[in-house]
């Protein structure tokens, strides 16, 4: 049922999802770790930027990224003269764009789990002389593991269901940014119906299983 | 409440709301993306006579519309790139009109970066062009005709790798004028703008490269009683009308080529 461009949009937008994931935990952990503990006047500010995703139609990001992207841009003087050329319709392109707009979901948990530690148990370590990082991670890592999965779960599944960004930005480039949404778009647009369902019904019984085992594994979790 | 304030105050005004959309009409507009600019001068002079009709406007690729179309969407009147679409929509009954040729598209090689005037299909092998941008062949007419002259004129295989898609023609001449893409085929229409004429420069594609791109309107099964879909037909038949399409480039079509 499947094609080998079925397959390949789908094969694309898992080492999507998963390199955004990855390099979204981090980026993303620091910065939900200072959100979590700062008493800085900036935590506002920087909260604000974070969720600003959330809120934005994708169009806004896809917009701004083409411009910012493009040979005029900051990022695109910036890409030219690093050598490697325009960041638009091209894989590293769709990791950035997909990243800002990700990011909320995967900061957003860890960071409500980091703030559920409180203070008690990393001043028992202190206490106990272990340093800052080893509490970090000797502490408050395990104690805050529920959160990792259900940010790396939540940013996974959003980053599989983009379109608006990938679509404004991607060129639809068999390989290198045509994923399953765009291709699922390109086959109800062509009539094909059939290539359409496929990929469609592939889509929503993969990700109601993933949900499902997150849901299974967490017994005490009830929402995100 | 009372009877009185009923009969004197909000009766008339429940009147005027309800009688009001009968007697101004109303028209929905599919229109393909390179039209974009001469469908905005066109309905403007068209709402100078009927100022107390309503006239919207909405531009996307023909394939998406032919789709959605027959999918039950609102649509009044269909524009196309390519007549093949109303004729399919003609064929599958959705149609309250013959499929009617309205003027004859051009494909360009247009750049915002580069003066592309001197430039031909040819040049697209070179390095310095690592983006064309072309609009989606398999939805977008003005995408098919693109693709048909690379592989005419022999470059084919050597630019295949380097071509992004537009969704239509309208995001593919975004992608050339953020430069993004040093260099696109897009449509006359759109190149003629002072938008985007502004900006580098452009070469007519020769028209012995690809088939004759005709543009065909039709109304639709859903305005078969809406007698300003009617009116704005005919309007499309006008010297004023037809001065506007000539203006944005499109060609009048030769007598023989009209179904």
């Amino acid at each position: 049922m499947l094609s080998a461009a079925d397959l390949g949009a789908l094969w694309l937008t898992l080492k999507l999802a998963t390199t955004v994931t990855l390099l979204l935990f981090m980026l993303g952990t620091p910065v939900a770790w200072w959100l979590a503990r700062s008493r800085s006047r900036w935590r506002h500010p920087v909260s604000a930027l974070v969720a600003l995703p959330l809120v934005l139609p994708p169009t806004v990001l896809g917009f701004y990224l083409l411009v910012a992207f493009g040979p005029h841009g900051p990022i695109g003087v910036l890409t030219q003269s690093l050598g490697i050329g325009l960041l638009s319709f091209t894989f590293p392109g769709l990791v950035i764009a997909s990243m800002l707009y990700s990011m909320p979901f995967v900061i957003q948990p860890l960071r409500n789990a980091f703030e559920a530690i409180g203070e008690r148990p990393l001043e028992v370590a202190a206490t106990l002389r272990a340093g800052p990082l080893d509490r970090f991670f000797s502490v408050a890592l395990p104690l805050s593991r529920r959160g990792f999965v259900t940010a790396g779960v939540l940013g996974f599944a959003h980053t599989v269901g983009e379109f608006g960004v990938v679509l404004m930005i991607g060129g639809n480039i068999p390989q290198s940014t045509r994923v399953v949404s765009v291709q699922i778009f390109d086959h109800v647009e062509a009539l094909q119906y059939g290539q359409a369902h496929a990929l469609a019904g592939g889509l929503m019984v993969f990700s109601f299983l993933v949900l499902l085992a997150v849901y299974g594994s967490q017994p005490r979790l009830r929402s995100f | 409440m009372s009877c009185r304030l009923f009969k004197f105050l909000l009766l008339p005004i429940i009147l005027a709301l309800t009688t009001l959309p009968a007697s101004a009409g109303s028209i929905t507009i599919a229109a393909a993306a390179d039209l974009k600019f001469a469908m905005d001068n066109i309905t403007a002079t068209f709402r100078k006579a009927h100022p107390d009709d309503s006239v919207k406007v909405i531009y996307g690729s023909s394939g998406k519309f032919y789709t959605q179309i027959r999918q039950g969407a609102p649509f009044d009147l269909f524009f196309s790139a390519d007549i093949g679409y109303p004729k399919k929509l003609a064929r599958a009954g959705l149609t309250a009109s013959t499929p009617r040729a309205y003027a004859l598209g051009r494909i360009v090689l247009w750049s915002a970066e580069v003066d592309a005037s001197k430039l031909s299909l040819e040049d697209l092998v070179k390095p310095s062009f690592d983006r064309i941008a072309v609009a989606n062949p398999q939805h977008a007419p003005y995408g098919e005709r693109a693709v048909e002259a690379l592989k005419s004129s022999g470059v084919w295989n050597q630019v295949k790798g380097k071509l992004v898609y537009g969704e239509n023609i309208g995001q593919t001449a975004q992608f050339v004028r953020t430069g993004n893409a040093r260099i696109g085929i897009i449509a006359l229409s759109l190149a003629l703008n002072p938008a985007f004429a502004s900006r580098g420069g452009y070469a007519t594609i020769p028209t012995r490269l690809y088939k004759p791109l005709i543009q065909g309107f039709v109304i639709t099964r859903h305005a078969a009683d809406n007698p300003l879909a009617k009116t704005f037909a005919k309007f499309i038949d006008s010297a004023s009308a037809q001065a506007i399409f000539k203006h944005y480039g499109f060609a009048r079509i030769p007598a023989g080529t009209a179904p």
